[in-house]
């Protein structure tokens, strides 16, 4: 049998009714084993005005490289504020295998849902100074000058990263035909 | 952990691009660089799974949310979620949200002048069963005016979020009613060329599971994005 997958329609403006029960933006307990890192950023649109209409889901692996686990889930869900803000307290992941089996550096899958889009946007949060990331096989696909658009920044303290969704522009994130 | 290689591509046609002008809000929010294909990785293909813990039994009945009973036509939406191998997706988070009976949302942002209804939030949740079925009861949603072009009415319709197995799966669609007549003038639903995808889109309506006295109900098909079929084995065999 073959079916064709159900056409994507957008989320619309009224997507916190139906998704904000499942807002997750702490994803690590306490003893869960991994370094703690807080993600924020904002979401901006073609004017560079803040999206206040957006959710983001994350999902990770654990510490380890471990997807699903019992203690650690790894998956966030996030709903932009009226300042586009979103944020995620998590902790980075460890490395998973790529294609061919080649080892990935460690990083985050985002999807993002919106008004304005029929299908979400995917996307894709590294680690800054990680050294893995200069042999990661997804960021070799990427074009060299628009691969520091999915490579967190810190900020500030340790342990906070900055990742912004540019949703269009010179500085447009790098987003994935998924 | 997972042994496919990857899900498959859509089929031309069936999916919607970015940038689709006549749903204006596109055009400040697609992408304009290209997209990059991402090879399905481990990352692709798990994804989180969800249970009883979290969706509640009730969850799946929006009339009984409230003290009272909310206004309008009490309907049964149900259906299976499958993949496009037609293998059934058991156990996996069904999320749905809709207007009231008289087109109106308890949001902040939705302005209509329209009564909100105290007993109707319009938010439901089911896990589907083994053989991938989902059942809500709910009221029929009221069309509602929207500012996308001058006289424009989105057509009345069911907001449904689902997961699937895998990151890759994940899912947000929209549900409409048979014979309703602004499903021609609906730029979201019109968004793909493929006149049987769009369709698909559309519920019938189901006697196997209306309730005679209560409630007319109404079969909505999900199929989610299913593996690649072509297992290595089978294809070194093949070639030789």
């Amino acid at each position: 049998m073959s079916l064709h997958a159900t056409t994507s329609q957008t989320v619309g403006p009224y997507l916190h009714i139906g998704l904000i029960w499942l807002i997750t933006e702490k994803l690590a307990p306490a003893g869960v084993p991994g370094e703690r890192v807080s993600i924020q950023g904002r979401v901006l649109d073609g004017d560079g005005k803040p999206v206040n209409d957006a959710v983001l889901e994350i999902w990770q692996a654990d510490s380890r490289g471990n997807y699903g686990g019992k203690r650690f889930r790894g998956f966030g869900r996030s709903a932009t504020g009226l300042d586009g803000a979103f944020r995620f307290h998590t902790l980075k992941p460890g490395r998973v295998p790529g294609p061919g089996g080649k080892m990935q550096a460690p990083h985050i899958g985002v999807n993002i849902f919106m008004r304005g889009q029929l299908k979400q946007l995917v996307s894709r949060i590294y680690f800054p100074g990680d050294p893995a990331n200069a042999q990661d096989p997804v960021l070799a696909l990427v074009p060299a000058r628009r691969r520091a658009t999915l490579v967190a920044r810190k900020r500030g303290n340790p342990g906070v990263l900055e990742w912004n969704v540019i949703l269009q522009g010179k500085d447009e994130t790098v987003f994935f035909d998924c | 952990m997972s042994r496919i290689a990857g899900y498959r591509r859509p089929a031309a046609g069936t999916q919607p691009e970015y940038l689709f002008p006549p749903y204006a809000s596109t055009v400040k929010r697609a992408p304009t660089q290209p997209l990059v294909m991402l090879p399905h990785t481990q990352t692709e293909l798990t994804g989180p799974v969800f249970g009883y813990g979290e969706v509640k039994r009730g969850d799946h009945d929006l009339t009984k949310q409230h003290a009272g009973d909310p206004i309008g036509e009490r309907i049964i939406v149900s259906g299976r979620v499958l993949d496009e191998n037609g293998r059934p997706v058991p156990n996996t988070l069904v999320e749905i949200w809709q207007a009231n009976s008289a087109g109106r949302y308890p949001h902040r942002v939705d302005q209509h002048d329209a009564p909100t209804d105290p007993n109707f939030t319009g938010a439901g949740r089911a896990l589907t069963d083994k053989r991938g079925h989902y059942r809500f009861v709910t009221i029929r949603p009221g069309e509602y005016p929207w500012r996308n072009h001058y006289n424009a009415w989105r057509p009345a319709h069911i907001h449904f979020s689902l997961f699937g197995q895998a990151f890759a799966q994940r899912l947000v669609t929209q549900m409409y009613f048979p014979g309703d007549p602004l499903l021609a003038e609906d730029p979201m639903f019109n968004c793909v060329p493929d006149e049987r995808a769009r369709n698909r889109l559309v519920s019938a309506l189901d006697w196997e599971t209306t309730i005679p006295e209560i409630a007319l109900g109404y079969r909505f098909d999900i199929v989610l994005r299913g593996p690649e079929e072509t297992p290595m084995e089978t294809k070194k065999r093949g070639s030789r």
